[in-house]
């Protein structure tokens, strides 16, 4: 196979680079793959390896410091028919030491170089997240007071299946990348480098020195037994081929007539884990089952099942301008939460309105109408009582009819809940004919 | 009319769908964590990816490298997500990378109110990027605008080669309504161009005449080549003034034809003739301005309403046209006076008045009214 370095480009780093080495060996190693410039994308970022995709004539994309591995994941997902290498040194891999981990952990099939030279070479030899305590660079005392990172160990404990350590010196580099590369999987390949335009002039190290101590901490061989697993973009694919097809949003078809003539606000007062949301959901469903224009706006606490739950619907005729409530017609009042939450609205309610409140549940003073619901009476849950307030406003043909009502349900219902709404609705015109005294009428 | 019920949030990842989008990473964030829960509904069955990065720097990632590969590609955050965006978007305006970023924005500053809406990122969004080089940003107004805008979104990040934000508003995404899709005028679908066999293969360079340069995908036939580096037409970093002042004067210049040529109509107008004041809005405040000019039109005053839908690169000439004559133009914003600086300086001798309010509350349409008045 023929050379894939980038004849125009000669690779030029500071004399004695150790970086040039490993152009020089990553070249053999996509030769010895048979690998064409065009199956090839060389990805990097920021600082001395940051070099490395100009000098070879592949794919090439060069981006921002440490985010090397965030391009190279789009690319292998998009592309995955590509051999994807990520290039950072050890400055990258301190600022995208979150996309290190969540490469490991994921398994995506990109080969990650780190040449790790201990410095910040190209800013003038600062410490690293890898420089030894005991190194000198140009950040004084600070590496001293500080653990070097072991990208080794990292990776395995976040579950590289592929993990290695080489110097830029050591004898089987060639081989030993082309076999990282042919890896299917994330495959993180640390190169110990020698700095000699900064770290490496006031720390003496010699190729046999770095072996050895490489060699102390570790790392040889590539294969992670514990972390092996099927690649991360063929597993995505073949789980993806078993969803079915996301269905477009069912149309609510016209069945029958509004009972509202002009804009109509509805707030629905309540707690979590009333289906105040759904409450809202539903008559919105039923308002379009009569043809006509609907919002709903929720509001509710970060928390799930505790708090306030509070939903503002608008019914028009007209297409809706604003989607907030200014003039409720109708409030329901279904838990304290949601009360507490809306309190300023109850003196500037009109007179017109109506306020169907819970038996318990204490109100500001207002100048509308307000009916009482003792729903311990009629034997509802908590959850039922935002349906059946719906369903007395309905056997009125306030706001909207049962007809509507029944058409909103069948909409957002379906099978046993479907049933058992129906039968909630049932059994409150059952009751409700037998004892109209359970629905008390006070100020 | 069959109409269905959705909120903003759904109706951009179905705009997205039908635009091609095929490749969507995000981050989870409040408001604009449905998009991503629809679009993994909606993506890998199509055999599209869906990712959900280890945070907003990944996510914007993944879409760049999948962009690069020749995808159409979007993400979706809200403020403290665009913030974290930003390195990256530098990087998509320099390297020429279609990608459409929906910014569902939420009540600033900072982490701020996760719940509550706002306006407050409209500058943000066009000048959070090192380099101060042009973006687009659209404004929808509802969730039928949301579907619309977001396929104008991914024709114009395919045609001009740069990020486009779709400025949603936490009160625009979480909002159900009734929508009908099908009565919504979409365009036709736009493609970057592809780079012709003749063409030297050098990644920034232009064919003739063109200010955007066609596309060369990487892992495509041809080698291509992407760097946040200053580059030249090759692709390589360089040092070189002039081919940096080329290069910088022409990405400054690419956005220019977009009002005239963009295929978006920039600016709603509800003008009559001797209307004397303009009121000037975007976003959601637009639902409430339009309550607020039938009133105020049945009080008897003379007054139009613009609604902004391309807030970047301003409409200049639509918009010094509806300008020209009027006694007073009124801008009122969900923030704390933003865009009410591009009308200042575009306005000339017509007096520019601002109200708005950042409180997490959407602007009604009676304080809207008073304000006209006052």
């Amino acid at each position: 196979m023929t050379s894939l370095l980038n004849s125009q480009r000669p690779p030029l780093f500071c004399p004695g680079c150790s970086h040039e080495r490993v152009v020089q060996a990553l070249d053999a190693a996509l030769q010895r793959l048979s690998l064409a410039g065009e199956q090839v994308a060389i990805v990097s970022d920021i600082g001395c390896s940051g070099l490395f995709d100009t000098f070879f004539h592949t794919h090439a994309l060069h981006g921002l410091h440490g985010r090397v591995l965030t391009y190279a994941t789009g690319l292998k997902m998009a592309r995955p028919e590509l051999t994807v290498i990520a290039v950072m040194g050890d400055g990258g891999l301190g600022i995208g030491g979150a996309h290190v981990l969540s490469c490991c952990r994921r398994n995506l099939d990109i080969t990650l170089l780190v040449l790790n030279n201990f410095n910040y070479g190209m800013t003038g030899g600062q410490c690293s997240p890898t420089t030894p305590a005991a190194g000198r660079t140009s950040s004084g005392y600070l590496n001293q007071l500080e653990m070097p990172l072991d990208i080794c160990r990292v990776a395995v404990a976040a579950g590289a299946p592929w993990v290695e350590r080489l110097t830029a010196f050591s004898g089987g580099l060639v081989e030993r990348l082309a076999a990282a590369i042919s890896f299917s999987g994330f495959a993180v390949t640390e190169i110990w480098s020698v700095c000699p335009g900064r770290y490496g002039k006031n720390n003496r190290s010699s190729p046999q020195q770095l072996a050895r101590e490489a060699e102390e901490l570790g790392f040889a061989g590539g294969l992670v037994a514990e972390n092996a697993r099927e690649e991360y973009g063929s597993h995505y694919r073949r789980l993806a081929a078993e969803l079915p097809l996301s269905a477009a949003p069912a149309a609510v078809a016209v069945v029958c007539q509004p009972v509202v003539s002009d804009r109509t606000e509805v707030l629905i007062l309540g707690a979590a884990g009333q289906y105040i949301n759904t409450a809202g959901e539903i008559l919105c469903l039923a308002g379009m089952s009569a043809g006509l224009q609907v919002s709903q706006k929720n509001d509710y606490p970060i928390t799930v099942l505790r708090g306030h739950s509070v939903a503002e619907v608008v019914l028009d005729p007209a297409p809706i301008g604003y989607t907030g409530l200014t003039s409720p017609s109708l409030v329901l009042c279904l838990a304290a939460e949601g009360v507490a939450k809306r309190r300023d609205l109850f003196p500037r309610l009109q007179g017109d309105a109506l306020v169907l409140a819970a038996s318990e549940v204490e109100l500001p003073p207002t100048a509308a109408e307000v009916r009482r619901l003792d729903f311990a009476a009629l034997r509802l849950k908590p959850g039922q009582r935002a349906l059946a307030a719906m369903a007395l406003l309905a056997e009125e043909g306030r706001v909207l009819t049962v007809e509507m009502l029944q058409a909103g349900l069948a909409h957002r219902y379906r099978g046993e809940t479907l049933a058992e709404a129906r039968e909630l609705l049932a059994r409150l015109s059952r009751d409700r004919g037998q004892a109209p005294s359970q629905r008390s009428s006070t100020r | 009319m069959p109409q269905i019920f959705i909120d903003g949030n759904e109706a951009i990842a179905r705009g997205a769908l039908h635009a091609g989008c095929r490749f969507f990473a995000g981050y989870p964030i409040t408001p604009a964590t449905t998009i991503s829960q629809h679009m993994l509904q909606l993506l890998p069955p199509q055999g599209g990816v869906c990712l959900q990065g280890e945070d907003e720097i990944a996510s914007i990632g993944f879409c760049l490298g999948a962009a690069m590969a020749g995808v159409k590609a979007m993400t979706a955050t809200s403020g403290p997500g665009i913030s974290l965006y930003s390195e990256q978007l530098s990087f998509a305006i320099g390297g020429e990378i279609p990608l459409v970023i929906v910014d569902v924005q939420r009540l600033g500053p900072s982490t701020g109110s996760a719940t509550k809406g706002a306006d407050g990122d409209i500058q943000f969004l066009r000048w959070g990027n090192s380099g101060g080089l042009p973006v687009i940003v659209l404004a929808p107004v509802d969730a039928g605008d949301c579907y619309r805008l977001t396929v104008h979104a991914f024709n114009l990040a395919e045609r001009y080669r740069c990020p486009v934000f779709i400025a949603s508003n936490k009160e625009i995404g979480l909002t159900r309504e009734s929508v009908d899709l099908d009565t919504i005028a979409l365009p036709p679908l736009a493609y970057r161009e592809e780079c012709p066999p003749a063409h030297s293969g050098r990644p920034f360079e232009p064919l003739a005449g063109k200010m955007v340069p066609p596309f060369l995908p990487l892992g495509g036939a041809r080698l291509s080549r992407q760097t946040s580096s200053t580059h030249g037409e090759d692709g390589y970093i360089t040092t070189d003034t002039a081919t940096i002042a080329r290069s910088i004067a022409r990405l400054q210049a690419k956005l220019n034809t977009l009002e005239e040529e963009g295929g978006i109509d920039p600016v709603e107008a509800d003008c009559r003739p001797g209307d004397r004041d303009l009121l000037l809005v975007y976003g959601v405040t637009a639902r409430a301005a339009r309550t607020a000019l039938a009133q105020l039109r049945q009080e008897g005053a003379r007054i139009s309403l613009l609604v902004v839908r391309l807030l970047y690169p301003v409409p200049e000439a639509r918009l010094r046209h509806h300008f020209a004559g009027k006694r007073r133009i009124v801008v009122v914003e969900m923030n704390t006076g933003q865009y009410v600086r591009e009308i200042e300086r575009l306005a000339g001798p017509v007096p520019v008045v601002w109200f708005g309010r950042m409180d997490g509350e959407l602007l009604d349409p009676p304080t809207i009214t008073a304000w006209v008045r006052a």
